[in-house]
């Protein structure tokens, strides 16, 4: 029977059992409206109470800090509009980064249709974020920097506590997109400098549907979905109590294992890097080499295209991801890949690996066989290759 | 999210490869976008397809559509191979997600560069073929759908 190498945790991971064991109660037995005063009520209420402690004790924030929304986009146009429309008083300018995930990016496009200005900064070849080009962005009327954590596509980490000092030195808020990252890197908002910070639990082993916007105490904070007075009057909608319960479990549980997990991965991923790197012949890693997440490995490879290389991984039962325009559902391979200057037609090859705690050594040996056996396929029907092989002859990495 | 045809001529490709000295060779597509589709055909004396290959960088729809086209013009005569559309290689896949009908085109394209190529050199004109365009733009494929 063929095995299921699921290789796609940037996209969504498997819900912890233990996690789900917390949430059952929540649905059957205590689904009481957090908000209605009887004593039924109280369970879900401190249920939901302890959920925040865990969240915010894991960022080293204050309780009243964290704010539960649906997930990871709300919170990012959360913090993006409702920031713009408190602040443009003193100005309508957004400094944000060409590599951030589109819950930012289409915010800011929403944003600029609206009048405000927003400056996309390039980065470096490794996707990392140029620290003297930010700071020569900041205008006065700059009111808030938004740059992720770690980017979902090429893992790297971007130099989030020295944009922090530059966003404070420079009296501008700093807001940054936390999905890839929280659960998997230990996080400080004090020494950051993070003013908001947006996560979502099923990227680290919680349910779907939930996530958090945390929203330093200060800041004026306006509502994003308007409602009833939940969440401190700022964001309306019966609470998901079986949802955040679950998030704060898998909060729990993802610090407690943090260290371990990511040393395992790390060790995963490199001999997964170091194999397909000497084994295949014109491949790209992408990403910078060492400060990426443990989890994620991104190549390049030339003369094909992803999406055929998805299908055929998917044959042998291992699931990945690529940034090929056809995977993108436009004609343009990944902003991403483009903005650390890849060439389109090298673009359109790239391949996203995301690991696990469960992957295990075979399934790496196993996927980098078939990848092997992938390429080799692919290329034998490339007339790109081809016509590369008549020019060079075949042989050397490109 | 593909038909089981589609998956089919993916999965075994028919007419992968090269045809020296091919009377006939297209070129269509450009890898910024992510497609090439290059066919070589053998034509007879008698304007018979004789034999057909292909070679193709691009999705699973591109592999697909390339060796069903060259499929369906396999054994025909130029004029008969003429009438290959991309509708016709369409239908014969099952059909094509939205955003991948372009691909069939490209198949289409390819096709008729490779006519072209061949009614070039032989200095013979084939009803309805005209001169290819040898790369399409974005902004025409956008068009399709």
């Amino acid at each position: 029977m063929k095995q299921l190498v699921y290789l796609d945790n940037a996209a969504t991971t498997k819900t912890r059992p233990e996690v789900v064991e917390a949430m059952l109660p929540y649905f059957t037995e205590d689904y009481g409206n957090p908000s209605s005063i009887y004593e039924f009520s109280s369970r879900p209420r401190e249920a939901i109470a302890h959920a925040r402690e865990t969240i915010a004790k894991a960022l080293g924030a204050k309780t009243n800090e964290i704010y539960f929304t649906n997930g990871g986009t709300e919170s990012d146009n959360w913090a993006l509009i409702a920031t713009a429309e408190a602040y443009q008083a003193k100005g309508r300018h957004i400094i944000t980064t060409k590599i951030e995930h589109h819950a930012v990016l289409h915010t800011c496009e929403y944003l600029e249709q609206r009048g405000f200005e927003v400056t996309y900064l390039d980065v470096d070849e490794f996707g990392v974020v140029k620290l003297s080009e930010l700071e020569k962005a900041i205008r006065p009327d700059t009111i808030l920097i938004s740059v992720m954590f770690a980017n979902n596509e090429i893992g790297t980490l971007e130099p989030i506590r020295e944009i922090g000092e530059i966003a404070k030195k420079h009296g501008v808020l700093f807001h940054t997109d936390a999905v890839q990252a929280f659960g998997h890197v230990p996080i400080s908002v004090d020494e950051c400098h993070i003013d908001m910070l947006s996560s979502s639990a099923h990227k680290l082993n919680g349910p779907r549907g939930v996530g958090f916007l945390y929203i330093r105490t200060g800041l004026k904070t306006r509502s994003f979905i308007h409602g009833g007075a939940q969440e401190r009057k700022r964001r309306g909608g019966t609470e998901n109590t079986p949802g955040i319960v679950g998030f704060g479990k898998a909060v729990e549980l993802a610090l407690a294992t943090m260290e371990e997990r990511s040393r395992t991965e790390t060790a995963l991923r490199d001999h997964l890097i170091e194999r397909v790197m000497r084994e295949v012949p014109y491949v790209r890693l992408n990403g910078h080499p060492t400060r990426r997440l443990s989890n994620n490995a991104n190549f390049a490879f030339q003369f094909i295209e992803g999406e055929s290389m998805l299908i055929m991984l998917d044959m042998e039962g291992i699931c990945a991801s690529s940034g090929s325009a056809c995977t993108s559902g436009s004609l343009d391979p990944s902003h991403v890949l483009l903005a650390i200057g890849l060439p389109h037609e090298i673009a359109h090859g790239s391949l996203r690996l995301t690991l696990s705690e469960e992957t295990t050594m075979e399934q790496i040996d196993f996927t980098v066989d078939c990848i092997k056996k992938i390429v080799e396929r692919l290329r034998s029907m490339s007339p790109l290759y081809e016509d590369y092989v008549k020019k060079h002859g075949q042989g050397q990495n490109a | 999210m593909y038909s089981e045809k589609v998956m089919d001529h993916f999965q075994n490709p028919r007419n992968v490869g090269e045809i020296e000295n091919a009377s006939g060779t297209g070129t269509v597509g450009n890898a910024k976008c992510g497609d090439i589709m290059r066919i070589y055909l053998d034509i007879d004396e008698n304007q018979v397809i004789r034999d057909v290959k292909f070679k193709t960088f691009g999705c699973g729809a591109a592999v697909a559509t390339s060796s069903m086209a060259t499929e369906m013009v396999k054994g025909k005569t130029v004029r008969e191979a003429m009438e290959v559309t991309n509708k016709a290689v369409m239908e014969a896949l099952d059909g094509l997600p939205p955003v991948k009908v372009h691909c069939s085109l490209l198949a289409e394209e390819a096709i008729h560069a490779a006519l072209w190529d061949y009614a070039q050199k032989n200095g013979i004109e084939i009803e309805g073929l005209v001169k290819p365009k040898s790369d399409i733009g974005e902004e025409e494929i956008e068009e399709e759908y």
